[in-house]
């Protein structure tokens, strides 16, 4: 079990400067992402735009920022739990919060902070009829474990890095054949990836199907084939075991849609007193709130989460009193470990 | 204030008329989400997302793509040849009478 005072759900720009504020009243925190590194959108979406409204920089790349916020909360620890996202609240005895992960890590706190952004970063699904009933039965959206594949028929469709990797791993004495479908000739994908890929179709090893199209699946209980849509060739139907289409994630508000928060159009409804919610001891902060007059503004999360932690000292001692201290009088101080 | 309008086919295929400045370096999803119609815009108009996928179906004279637009069709679904992202068509006079259709949305 992990355990800290303030819970961070969301690992992006908001939730990380959190930790700063919270550090400056002794309070410790713990992050929870769904992504494999910190960051949130700045890492996943844009890490390499200029953005210009964070104030003191007249232009800051967005990666940049991310490893600047990293470095301020440094002195203050803060725990990470990354590429888990959070599923499940409860209450225990002690009226702490218990979230669990997807893969079953356990965080315990009095106080929650959900800096969720847009949400979970989860596969984007082709809108196609009757795919659902098809996932785990021959369509998948993330490849785990590439032995599924060997001796299969499998196809990929997309054309980024992790369609162009795969298909050239997989091509290589892994599946019994593999189908990259893409809808043009070029690649979004690193270009020594792209040349290979194409190197491969050149052998026979990869058959490259362009301009074309994943627009049905077909089977009984598992999936047999696919209906591809080719641009100048029209219906196609390829006969697959496998078909893994990759493009790309896209942010769902996920699991936290269920934890009895009020909720308005994807957003967690707050006061804007103190970035609360209407379950005592969880706020919400940054992109995944909404209130009047809500900017979803780098710039006022940073404001959301920096009062907010005052709250939360109040909640966790209301008998001490809070005096708001200057970093020019003292400067910082950490936490030793 | 120059205002043009433009003609937006919603999923249901009702046209909306919109009014849009073209003084204000807006783009055709800032208008559809200004006028509460249902664009995702996640990335927020870099070319980064694919959530504001549509179709131009007017013959109007439209900017090139540029590379990172091209790149992100390839993570939107049913694209033709007619398929921009709206967040890289700014409003100029030019533009003037704009017919777009919203491409569906993803799951």
């Amino acid at each position: 079990m992990i355990e800290t005072d303030i819970l961070i759900i969301g690992a992006g720009p908001c939730g990380l400067f959190t930790v700063f504020e919270a550090g400056l009243l002794k309070l410790r925190c713990h992050l929870i992402d769904s992504l494999p590194e910190p960051g949130g959108q700045c890492a996943e979406i844009y890490p390499k735009k200029p953005i210009f409204d964070i104030p003191a920089f007249p232009e800051i790349l967005a990666g940049e920022l991310v490893e600047n916020l990293m470095r301020q909360i440094e002195p203050f620890k803060p725990g990470f739990t990354l590429g888990e996202s959070a599923v499940t609240i409860e209450k225990d005895q002690e009226n702490k919060f218990v979230i669990t992960t997807n893969k079953g890590t356990k965080h315990r706190a009095p106080i929650v902070a959900i800096a969720g952004g847009l949400g979970v970063f989860s596969p984007r699904k082709p809108p196609i009829q009757e795919l659902s009933r098809f996932e785990d039965k021959g369509v998948e959206y993330i490849i785990k474990d590439p032995e599924m594949y060997r001796g299969r028929d499998v196809v990929i469709s997309g054309g980024g890095d992790s369609a162009l990797d795969w298909a050239i791993f997989l091509s290589e004495g892994v599946a019994n054949t593999v189908t990259l479908v893409h809808r043009r000739k070029g690649f979004k994908g690193h270009p020594d990836s792209a040349q290979k890929v194409l190197d491969l179709a050149e052998k026979g090893k990869i058959r490259f199907v362009a301009d074309a199209e994943v627009i049905g699946v077909n089977g009984s209980e598992f999936l047999e084939s696919l209906t591809v849509k080719h641009k100048e060739d029209g219906l196609m139907e390829i006969a697959t075991d496998h078909w893994v289409p990759l493009f790309g994630l896209t942010p769902k508000l996920g699991p936290i849609a269920d934890w009895g928060l009020e909720i308005e159009k994807n957003a967690i409804k707050v006061n804007t007193l103190d970035y609360s919610t209407n379950i005592s001891g969880i706020y919400a902060i940054g992109d995944v709130n909404t209130y009047p007059g809500k900017l979803k503004l780098i710039l006022c999360g940073f404001h959301e989460g920096t009062l907010m932690v005052q709250s939360a000292f109040k909640r966790l001692y209301p008998d001490k009193n809070l005096v708001l201290k200057y970093t020019t009088v003292n400067g910082i101080t950490g936490f030793d470990e | 204030m120059s205002m043009i309008q433009i003609i937006i086919v919603d999923r249901e295929g009702l046209e909306h008329k919109l009014d849009a400045p073209t003084d204000m370096d807006m783009n055709v999803m800032e208008v559809c989400k200004a006028s509460k119609l249902p664009v995702e815009g996640t990335c927020g108009g870099m070319a980064m997302c694919a959530s504001c996928h549509c179709y131009v179906e007017s013959d109007h004279a439209l900017p090139e793509m540029s590379e990172d637009e091209e790149s992100m069709l390839d993570e939107a679904f049913f694209v033709e040849e007619n398929s921009r992202l709206s967040c890289q068509l700014y409003l100029k006079p030019e533009l003037r009478g704009l017919r777009v259709r919203l491409a569906p949305e993803s799951a």
